[in-house]
């Protein structure tokens, strides 16, 4: 009897979580219906953002997340795969203390790496990396590179987020790695494989899906991030015209309108809720597709 | 594989092995460098007053944290009780008692893509059915926010973790005729503690500091936390984001710095001794 008491208390418990997951697909969809009949499936494509004349569109601030999330992809995986690399092949003595620092790394609160973002690294950008770019390497020739002057926008925004994945993609990486059978690794230096070889041809296609799986969590993760980007992103509701341009991002426009909003601006910041959700309910169902066979 | 000369993939190798150190010297030095950037601006703004005295309107003396960090406390030791019995259980659902039904795999699937929502839509869906349903800001809304997002992490580590335990175990104590709820709290269970342990806390530590979910739920206050469940209450994320942000006077400012040193030292230390003292490697 108590056994059966016991189960069932599980059971439960377990199914509050399918249960949390439909309740907020609901909540969310029942309180963005005014935004959708309002503006209707265009509000995914249009881009105005007029409180005055309450005309909204999501156009700006999906944009501005999607390439945000793109340029910390582009420039978080090299760096987070060469460094699981580079832990894989260390002794014990120094692959321990990295691990550690690279785990520590990913437990510092976002909301310190926007503090960062904004007292560090944003006057950095102004003083030498922007004018690098535009000085010397030429790049505001080349169109969407129009570099502005300040080191606030979409590009800081995207670097912030970079630093943030970079610990969440490495230790996937290093975990994925070292589940590869010494065996195969054996045999490639059997042949006689470099280390790099090795690792090209052999561990990279073996954990090749792991790897990919790693990089969607990274990928999520930089999608949903408020604090890291609000604070460096500028904030301008808008499709961003160059890459180092302002711009926002869903999460951003969420936390900086949210509290003063209502009536039509509330179902549409819901809206941008939804469609948040979405993008990230299937980055994360991409990564469990990919790394379910490492699972069992 | 093309044939290429050995001196050719000797130096391919040797570039190979250049760019992994540069990584690996660039990862942990973004470590230091905002690690060290928090203690130069926080370290010497830090006092006794700083943290005993609650914070207070710009321009009057004595400004301090207490308060925040006492509603930090609370929120999340409250966010805690709530998560850990309801994510246990799950786990040991999956784990004991159906493995492979597709009841389970929904459940692990649902815990995943709980997961992976951003925090601030979690904020917002508890606004929609908390904080505008019982018409106030409060605590208790920050916690059931921070829960939310505390539950499915635990359920999948305590997952991970009695799968590890060796099936001989739980035949045994079935053999020796305990009840199946006992072999599993008492034999299962207490053999993975300290990894279930280990678990609740890095899941705590993540959610120490969460700041998107508590802008529409715990908001902010200056006074103690006086009423936990009916009134905002004052919490060390939003109070770094609103003196370092949202406010232009430079005296703020250093608190926020300070505040943020504090919050930071405080995980930093939670998951160095965790680390250490469990020896678990892996991150979340």
């Amino acid at each position: 009897m108590n056994d059966r008491f016991f189960r069932l208390l599980c059971g439960l418990a377990s199914l509050v979580i399918p249960l949390l997951l439909v309740l907020l697909v609901a909540r969310l969809t029942f309180d963005s219906l005014p935004a959708w009949n309002a503006f209707g499936l265009s509000f995914l494509w249009t881009s105005d953002w007029n409180p005055v004349l309450d005309r909204y569109g999501a156009a700006g601030a999906v944009c501005g997340t999607l390439i945000t999330t793109a340029i910390a992809v582009v420039v978080a995986v090299p760096i987070a795969l060469l460094t699981a690399c580079l832990l894989v092949g260390a002794p014990k003595w120094l692959e321990r203390p990295l691990s550690e620092a690279i785990d520590l790394l990913a437990a510092i609160p976002s909301v310190i790496y926007g503090i960062w973002g904004l007292y560090v690294l944003a006057p950095v950008m102004q003083s030498f990396v922007i004018p690098f770019l535009r000085e010397t390497l030429g790049l505001a020739h080349l169109p969407f590179c129009d570099v502005g002057s300040g080191g606030f926008g979409i590009f800081t925004a995207g670097l912030v987020l970079a630093i943030m994945i970079l610990p969440y993609i490495s230790s996937v990486a290093r975990d994925v790695f070292y589940l590869t059978p010494p065996l195969l690794r054996e045999a490639a230096f059997g042949i006689g494989c470099t280390r790099y070889e090795t690792l090209r041809f052999i561990i990279l296609r073996h954990g090749f899906r792991g790897l990919l799986g790693g990089v969607f969590i990274g990928l999520g993760r930089a999608l949903g991030e408020t604090m890291a980007v609000l604070f460096v992103i500028g904030n301008i509701a808008k499709i961003p015209d160059s890459l180092f341009g302002s711009g926002t991002s869903i999460a951003s426009t969420l936390a900086v309108n949210f509290a003063e909003s209502d009536g039509l601006l509330r179902a549409t910041l819901f809206a941008l809720a939804f469609v948040l959700f979405a993008l990230a309910a299937t980055v994360q169902l991409f990564a469990w597709y990919c790394m379910k066979p490492n699972r069992s | 594989m093309k044939r290429r000369g050995l001196i050719l993939r000797k130096v391919q190798q040797k570039i190979f092995d250049a760019a992994c150190l540069a990584a690996v010297t660039l990862s942990v030095a973004l470590m230091f460098w905002i690690i060290a950037t928090l203690f130069r601006h926080g370290f010497a703004v830090i006092n006794w007053e700083l943290l005993t005295e609650p914070s207070k309107p710009y321009g009057i003396p004595h400004q301090g944290i207490a308060n925040a960090l006492l509603g930090t406390v609370l929120i999340t030791s409250v966010a805690t009780l709530l998560a850990v019995p309801l994510g246990l259980a799950g786990g040991i659902y999956l784990a004991e008692y159906d493995r492979h039904s597709t009841l389970a795999d929904l459940v692990r699937l649902s815990a995943n893509v709980l997961m992976g929502i951003p925090s601030i839509v979690i904020g917002l869906f508890v606004y929609a059915v908390w904080v505008v349903p019982t018409g106030h800001f409060s605590g208790w809304a920050g916690s059931i926010a921070l829960a939310i997002i505390m539950v499915p992490i635990i359920l999948r580590t305590t997952e991970d973790m009695l799968l590890l335990v060796p099936d001989t175990m739980r035949e045994s104590a079935l053999a020796l005729g305990i009840s199946r709820w006992r072999t599993t709290l008492s034999v299962v269970c207490r053999s993975c503690r300290s990894g279930l342990v280990t678990g609740v806390l890095l899941a705590f530590a993540r959610i120490c500091g969460e700041t998107a979910p508590l802008l529409f739920t715990a908001l902010w206050s200056h006074s103690w936390p006086s009423a936990f469940f009916s009134t905002p209450v004052a919490n060390m994320p939003v109070l770094i984001t609103e003196y370092m942000t949202a406010s232009p006077f430079e005296e703020q400012q250093k608190i926020g710095w300070a505040a943020a040193t504090v919050m930071l030292a405080i995980i930093l230390i939670l998951n160095i001794t965790l680390r250490t003292v469990f020896h678990r490697k892996r991150a979340l």
